[in-house]
């Protein structure tokens, strides 16, 4: 028995180490790994966003200090400029701000800031916008009416005024303690208040359409349920423009964080991210602290332009008549 | 007498047409109807293929749909093996729709692109709990795949993959994947070339002397009619206007539309034959003509015509409606 499996195990071994060669040749020559193969700008966006998203992520692991820890920081060490210039400090790299803090955690805990806020509230719009879409576009007549006209609604509200109203509202609301804790479901809620009515939109015209075809007619025939017929024969039929949106969408929620932040309804000062970086360090940009505002505002472009250029190559690739 | 497994009655619909409600307040018009089924009674023994004949806009496929259940009747009731599906429970409809499944035109459009084979046969025999394992769905899917001439390693493909006569074949094995006694074919075959057309014909025909189908087979070729089934029913404007066996309606046609389209057939026997077209248009359904629809074009009308609308009379072997008849 012993020598049957000692005879066995190498070849089962190499047969799944084939089986694995199969399964990443098959994917390296794939379509979309093709076409990621020719497009080098979409590579390198690719590769500048993941180390991006996992400086973001891993900031605990990378930044040398904790800049929400106030033990961490000394006003001894405030306004020390970048470890290049001639009085730079070899502890932090980009130099520190006004408080002490070392900009370079700063800057990898408010990318992590910045990306959560903008990968949940898409997330939430999509959720929000492809179910009401469905219902929309499957049901059609007044439900239809309804939300469409909901939708007309919100899409006439501008983001920044609907979180500026927002956030009035719940600090008005909520006791003054509570406004620190509370302004990143604030941002949220705005982003994905005013965000959901454009894949609404996309999904009901695709659903209105997919309705109509006989395969859903057969699915009736058969007595599907509604969901049943929603979700599993409609949605797969309409997910692809929402994903192209969606990439696009993750790049604009990040910039209106910012733009939140930066008028000061956004992250607070102790949690910062990208936008507040910048209206902080914005207000020392004329006293010569030029590298407190410069970072963040650099990484946030280059996060922006990389996330819209990958959207772009998604879109590209889904899109079978731009090939 | 054979029992019948449908039997229809009085079967009406209207289509509300009417312009938005605002501005049907406004311009203050009336709420506007398209009466696209005015009243048609058929029934159907077990075994048979009855055919619904007619041209385009006349109301032949609304009545298949009437019948699967996809548009509910303003009036009227569809009796499938003495359930009235009209007024019947939810639950209990569920139950009843085993019985009965349906064939689409469109092979293109009835098969979700997105869905493997083997999910698309296999979505009712999961809807309706028919396999007790992955293992058994799987048999039955290779099953039905067989017994409409594919392969069952067909079941891991896409629908792309296929022709449009493989696929109409794929949509026959879903339709059977209930075991079903009752299939409602919606022109099953107009949408491809004329040799496949035969070759899913066969398949149908064998399909129904193996398992003892019963067809409603909806479709404007007359020949394919002629071809496949045992009785004709030719409508006209949402009215049934002759009912009967195929040989007799095509030897002898006694409703002056019937006659005018066996005229329309095109025949090897007699190929230089002169032909009368048929001639006017179909008038819209939402404004039909008064008395007899057909009689702005028929050859035979009278006073009588204009004003009163004929009913379906039993002339024995067949039913006709028209007045001079």
């Amino acid at each position: 028995m012993n020598d049957l499996i000692a005879t066995q195990e190498p070849s089962l071994k190499r047969r799944w180490g084939a089986k694995m060669t199969d399964i990443v040749s098959s994917v390296w020559d794939s379509d979309i790994v093709y076409s990621l193969r020719n497009s080098k700008v979409t590579i390198v966006s690719f590769i500048v966003m993941a180390v991006i998203l996992i400086l973001g992520l891993g900031a605990d692991l990378f930044a040398p200090t904790n800049p929400f820890d106030p033990t961490s920081f000394s006003l001894f060490d405030s306004e020390i400029p970048p470890v290049w210039t001639d009085s730079g400090d070899s502890r932090f790299i980009l130099g520190t701000d006004i408080q002490g803090r070392d900009v370079y955690s700063l800057l990898l805990y408010g990318v992590r800031i910045s990306l959560m806020v903008g990968f949940v509230s898409v997330l939430l719009s999509l959720v929000l916008g492809v179910v009401l879409g469905l219902i929309s576009g499957y049901f059609g007549g007044k439900v239809d009416a309804l939300i469409m006209r909901i939708a007309d609604a919100m899409l006439s509200f501008p983001t920044i005024m609907f979180a500026l109203l927002v956030s009035g509202v719940a600090r008005g609301i909520f006791p003054k303690e509570m406004h620190g804790d509370i302004s990143v479901y604030v941002i949220i809620f705005s982003i994905t208040a005013t965000g959901w009515m454009q894949y609404a939109r996309t999904v009901r015209g695709a659903a209105l359409l997919e309705s109509g075809k006989e395969y859903v007619q057969a699915a009736r025939v058969m007595g599907s349920s509604s969901a049943r017929i929603m979700f599993k024969h409609i949605l797969p039929n309409t997910i692809s423009p929402v994903l192209v949106i969606g990439t696009l969408h993750i790049a604009l929620a990040v910039l209106t964080e910012a733009t939140l932040s930066f008028l000061g309804v956004g992250m607070p000062p102790n949690q910062p991210s990208l936008g507040t970086l910048i209206n902080e360090g914005n207000q020392y940009l004329f006293s010569g602290q030029w590298w407190v505002v410069l970072f963040p505002a650099m990484v946030l472009v280059v996060l922006a332009l990389c996330v819209n250029l990958v959207g772009d190559w998604i879109r590209d690739v889904l899109n079978p008549k731009l090939r | 007498m054979v029992e019948s497994v449908v039997s229809v009655e009085n079967l009406q619909i209207k289509f509300d047409v009417s312009v938005p409600l605002l501005s049907r307040l406004l311009k203050r018009k009336p709420k506007t109807y398209v009466h696209a089924v005015r009243g048609v009674d058929f029934s159907i023994k077990k075994g048979e293929t009855f055919s619904l004949v007619g041209e385009s806009g006349c109301g032949k496929s609304t009545v298949a749909k009437l019948l699967s259940g996809l548009h509910k009747p303003s009036d009227g009731s569809v009796v499938f093996k003495g359930h009235d599906l009209v007024s019947l429970s939810r639950s209990k409809l569920k139950e009843v729709r085993r019985g009965f499944q349906m064939i689409f035109q469109d092979p293109y459009a009835s098969l979700n692109p997105r869905w493997k084979v083997a999910d698309i046969i296999g979505e009712p025999i999961d809807l309706f709990g028919l396999a007790d394992s992955k293992q058994h769905k799987q048999a039955m899917v290779i099953e039905l795949l067989h017994q409409v001439g594919l392969s069952g390693e067909d079941r891991l493909k896409y629908p792309h993959e296929f022709s449009g006569g493989q696929r109409q074949r794929i949509s026959i094995a879903r339709a059977l994947a209930s075991k079903p006694e009752f299939l409602i074919c919606d022109e099953p075959t107009s949408a491809l070339d004329v040799s496949v057309q035969a070759q899913v014909l066969n398949i149908m025909s064998e399909l129904q002397e193996k398992l003892g189908l019963t067809y409603l087979f909806i479709s404007h070729d007359m020949s394919v009619v002629s071809h496949f089934s045992d009785r004709v029913g030719i409508m006209y404007l949402g009215r049934l206007v002759e009912v009967g066996e195929v040989a007799d309606i095509f030897n002898s046609p006694k409703h002056p539309y019937t006659k005018m389209l066996m005229e329309a057939i095109p025949s090897m026997d007699e190929i230089n034959k002169e032909r009368t077209p048929v001639s006017g248009e179909v008038p819209s359904p939402l404004n039909p003509p008064s008395g007899c629809a057909f009689h702005p074009r028929c050859p035979n009308a009278t006073h009588a015509c204009a004003s009163e609308s004929p009913v379906l009379r039993d002339l024995g072997e067949r039913s006709v409606a028209c007045l001079n008849v």
